[in-house]
């Protein structure tokens, strides 16, 4: 169960690898990248969004079957083009068709809904079962044509019949013209009937059931655009308080704001920051303390912020400092400049709970991942690979090798793929499993049965 | 000091132990600094300022100027390409694109092989 923190070590717990999906060859097309991963609330779907502006969801199967040794497995439940590529000719800018984000929304009947973003417009999409047919119709032959009024003789009442099961994706809102920015987050909102959209220099709250108004909450954009000094990166709602959010910012700031203070929030509740020291600034300061993700802990008492290194923790009662920083690769210091050089120093990390919130899990360079357990201060390191994906084999703890003398089956710093970046990662809500987008490949992994 | 336990990676807070860390820390990081410094003598002071933000703001602009295009459509020979310089016109950058330069987008109408 989730009680378990699940982080290796010791004869506790392991992971081992459960299914992968995608593409086995080397040559990757740009649209095959996964850009978002999302497991819904009960953890029975499991959506992610890529590149090219698709959405796939999996469902989980039920246990039923009492032949396999894992879990139910999760298969395709339904794909469909949620946005494609446009060009705004007012403004000569090309919008991707990307997904940046998918957050669903709380079931509230048979259907799931949920919201899919890229840069510009976010669309709200219902996902419905159809597993019956009417039969029988007076107007309509089997085919479906017309048939002749005037030969009809007798009338029916049509008749309801089982067929295959389809899932039919519609999209039901479509929120657009809202950002003259790009959209780097959207977030539901407690009350299930708000949700916040944000992008580099504005948040706009919304209501689910009206698409052409937003309110605008948080404005940031100066006067003048030479005084331009931090952008918003990530922006959520608190999980019960529907009055309060977070934004994070390239300056490694959080700002928490409360709606209910003022219409609009430029002034915030609370400041979150970590003093910084000022003998250790380099260029590379502010690049590397820019916050790529901020993720409220499911009890909504803490605060996860991802930077570039690191992972740190915050109480939002305490607004100096996090209560926890977890180094995610500190290697990396000292190959800051060709990071740079490369632009893998602007790559955005997302990060996510675990169901107790009592672990946190990362991604790194070289498809490796991480996990810490908050409790027993215990963290792995395991990488998604293919040479690794024989049905629940267990994963190997990774170790990177920083300084001269390598270990036997220990990888160098200088070794490392940049190319292989897991920068998506999900947590299953109540149970050890999570789902790893390594580029083009989602890998689902779950904990040993014994 | 918490290099002892070797399973930990989490800072502690106390005051002493992180001025420790990071002293360590500043080294390879000036060390960087340098390095790119030394490549890159003219990069700005201020990395975080507004031409790397502004740069952020503005992706996915594309711009055609029918003037420029037609002109060299015609091959003029003494026509000066305009250059970028440092501190200015981040957009344009120093290419003309032609309309063959620009990327044909197509939106991908094929399923997506995660639901192979």
């Amino acid at each position: 169960g989730a009680g378990n923190a699940g982080v290796g070590g010791g004869n506790d717990f392991q992971w081992c690898f459960s299914q992968v999906k995608g593409a086995i060859d080397e040559d990757v097309a740009e649209a095959d990248i996964i850009s978002t991963v999302e497991f819904n609330y009960s953890g029975d779907l499991l959506a992610t969004g890529d590149k090219g502006g698709r959405v796939v969801i999996f469902q989980r199967e039920q246990e039923g079957n009492n032949r396999s040794h894992s879990r139910g497995e999760y298969n395709v439940y339904s794909t469909f083009q949620s946005h494609e590529p446009e060009f705004d000719y007012l403004k000569s800018l090309e919008i991707e068709e990307k997904i940046n984000k998918i957050r669903w929304l709380p079931q509230q009947n048979a259907a799931h809904f949920l919201l899919s973003t890229n840069d510009k417009t976010i669309k709200l999409w219902k996902i419905s079962e159809r597993d019956k047919r009417a039969e029988g119709y007076n107007l309509k032959d089997e085919n479906g044509r017309l048939r002749d009024p005037f030969r009809i003789t007798s009338l029916r009442v049509p008749v309801l019949k089982p067929m295959d099961l389809m899932v039919e994706a519609s999209p039901r809102r479509i929120f657009a013209n809202a950002h003259t920015y790009h959209i780097n987050s959207i977030s539901v909102n407690s009350d299930h009937e708000t949700y916040l959209s944000a992008d580099d220099l504005r948040i706009n709250l919304w209501h689910l059931e009206i698409t052409d108004r937003s309110f605008n909450i948080v404005d940031i954009k100066p006067a003048n655009m030479e005084e331009l000094t931090e952008v918003i990166t990530a922006a959520e709602c608190h999980p019960n308080q529907c009055n309060v959010f977070v934004y994070s910012s390239s300056k490694g700031t959080i700002r928490l704001c409360d709606m209910r203070a003022s219409a609009l929030c430029d002034r915030h509740s609370k400041f979150f920051e970590e003093p910084e020291d000022p003998s250790s600034r380099s260029f590379f300061s502010e690049i590397i303390s820019s916050i790529s993700d901020v993720k409220f802990s499911h009890s909504g008492r803490y605060m996860m912020t991802r930077d570039y290194l690191s992972v740190k923790v915050w109480d939002l009662n305490m607004e100096s400092r996090p209560v926890e920083t977890y180094q995610v690769h500190e290697y990396l210091r000292s190959k800051l400049c060709s990071l740079y050089e490369n632009d893998c120093i602007f790559d955005k990390f997302e990060c996510c709970w675990n169901g107790s919130d009592n672990a946190i899990m990362t991604g790194s360079y070289n498809n490796f991942f991480r996990m810490f357990d908050r409790n027993t201060r215990r963290d792995i390191t395991l990488e998604a690979s293919r040479e690794s994906s024989k049905p629940r084999a267990i994963l190997k703890p990774r170790k990177v090798c920083t300084g001269g003398k390598r270990k036997k089956d220990e990888i160098s710093v200088d070794s490392l793929d940049f190319n292989k970046k897991i920068l998506h990662t999900a947590w299953h809500p109540k149970e050890n499993i999570i789902a790893v987008a390594a580029t083009n490949n989602l890998y689902i992994f779950q904990d040993k049965i014994n | 000091m918490s290099s002892e336990n070797q399973e930990t990676e989490t800072q502690q807070e106390s005051g002493e132990e992180k001025q420790d860390t990071q002293e360590k820390e500043s080294n390879p990081v000036k060390a960087e600094e340098a390095k790119l410094k030394a490549k890159y003598p003219n990069l700005g002071q201020k990395p975080g300022g507004s031409d790397f933000l502004m740069k952020r703001l503005q992706k996915g602009q594309k711009y055609f100027d029918s003037g420029d295009y037609n002109m060299a459509k015609a091959k003029m020979k003494n026509k000066q390409l305009p250059t970028a310089g440092p501190d200015k016109n981040l957009v344009t950058g120093d290419h003309i694109p032609t309309p063959q330069d620009l990327p044909q987008r197509k939106s991908s109408l094929v399923t997506s092989k995660l639901a192979g």
